[in-house]
């Protein structure tokens, strides 16, 4: 018979789902329809790994993070589960380089202490002491480069932001979280087009999951769309034009909204760039990173432009 | 054969769900009630909604129903703006090209939760 963890606890679920098994031995899971429909009991699996049947609908990041529903989970073999994003373990990381990459975007390389586990595009807690913390996306790619990399905004009186750029250096050992966040590349589906809007340091992800893309081999178009107010916010231009000269599949656009764009740049807001260039969407994965405002917009629009709820990934910050 | 199984099951939902929230959305008699919410919440909650239209899984009482659209019925939800709903579900059903008596099958359910959609 097998046996669930949860919480240190072990019990025997018979023929009951995760869910009911849970419930009456007083574990209290937020629920709903308990028909695997709403996805309200959503937990994950931390060992084992569940039935297919108990992640049906469920969006392909969550399932490559082994989540599941519990109202719909009869485990076949030993799980441990935990409700999703609890638990999440600290790790020691000694910074290996830091660099600014324009007047107010730094790049901070970081090597983890131990074995790290990540996927592009998702995002770390960086502590600067025990209470204090911010979050930071994920802009390298595992298996393409060493250390991990991320881009930090300096915030006018921000308390890490701050302390990144006025204090920390080469050599530091810092305090990091592990990667969390659905907003990453799946493989499985290389011809999809891939549409990716970012303002500011939201291009931090979006680099991290165009070359993840690449190096996958994805074969369908990938469009990158990166906004700014002005010329002076671009960063990493270099690099992605690169990328164009490499694969004839990917497209870069900077877009400056407030300023006369140069050669090279297109001149208004991200978002009705890209939605201009890219006027159907259906059947398009769409990721979309940075300002909360234009994340918002920017997933309503997408989707009424006939991309897929499940095929649309944002990570506003 | 149920009604859920002639519609196409868990298929049908999955293949209405953006189709009836992306005309939700562009319904200027409705949309506004869904300023501010997920997308991709309020889509889980679409698919819930549709698979019991459809005869399919659910377990929401009428209970429920009332406590979920308490909110909105203080926001001024009231009989135009479930019409309206009821019109896209039918648009939807039919783009699907659904049978008209399933539809109305369909439309009966969610008929069925007018007076508690709408706390009366």
């Amino acid at each position: 018979m097998p046996k669930i963890t949860y919480g240190g606890q072990s019990f025997e679920c018979g023929e009951h789902s995760v869910l009911d098994c849970l419930t009456a031995q007083g574990v209290s899971v937020p629920h709903s329809c308990r028909s695997g429909v709403c996805q309200t009991c959503m937990m994950q699996a931390v060992q084992g790994s569940v039935p297919r049947e108990a992640q049906v609908g469920l969006k392909p990041t969550l399932v490559a993070q082994n989540h599941f529903l519990a109202c719909v989970c009869h485990p076949q073999q030993d799980i441990e589960i935990a409700l999703p994003k609890t638990a999440i373990a600290r790790i020691e990381a000694k910074v290996s380089g830091i660099e600014y990459l324009n007047a107010e975007i730094l790049g901070v390389r970081l090597k983890p202490a131990q074995p790290f586990s990540y996927r592009a595009g998702q995002f770390i807690n960086f502590f600067k002491d025990e209470t204090t913390s911010r979050c930071y996306s994920l802009a390298s790619v595992p298996g393409l480069d060493d250390d991990l990399h991320l881009t930090v905004r300096k915030i006018p009186g921000g308390l890490v932001s701050g302390w990144i750029s006025g204090q920390l250096k080469a050599g530091d050992t810092i305090s990091i979280s592990e990667a969390t966040g659905d907003c990453f590349y799946v493989p499985g589906n290389p011809g999809q087009n891939l549409l990716l809007i970012g303002t500011g340091s939201g291009l931090a992800p979006l680099y991290g999951i165009i070359r993840d893309a690449l190096k996958s081999g994805h074969t369908g178009r990938i469009r990158l769309y990166h906004g700014n107010y002005n010329a002076a916010g671009f960063y990493l231009v270099e690099e992605l034009r690169r990328l164009e000269l490499t694969y004839p599949n990917f497209t870069y656009v900077p877009c400056v909204s407030g300023e006369e764009a140069r050669p090279g740049y297109a001149q208004g807001i991200v978002l009705d760039v890209a939605l201009a260039d890219n006027p159907s969407l259906t059947g398009w994965r769409v990721f979309l990173c940075g300002n909360p405002d234009m994340v918002k917009a920017a997933k309503r629009e997408v989707f009424l432009s006939g991309a897929s709820v499940n095929d649309i990934y944002a990570d506003p910050f | 054969m149920s009604l859920y199984s002639d519609i196409g099951g868990e298929a049908a939902v999955n293949a209405a769900v953006d189709i009836f929230y992306r005309k939700v959305l562009k319904d200027d008699r409705i949309k506004h009630f869904f300023d501010g919410t997920d997308m991709a919440k309020q889509a889980a909650k679409q698919k819930a909604f549709l698979a019991m239209a459809f005869g399919g899984p659910s377990n929401y009482s009428g209970a429920d129903m009332r406590k979920g659209h308490a909110h909105l019925v203080a926001k001024g939800l009231n009989d135009s703006h479930f019409d309206a709903v009821m019109e896209n579900l039918g648009a939807t059903l039919k783009e699907l090209n659904v049978p008209a008596n399933l539809i109305a099958q369909a439309a009966a359910i969610a008929e069925s939760t007018r007076k508690d959609v709408l706390g009366k």
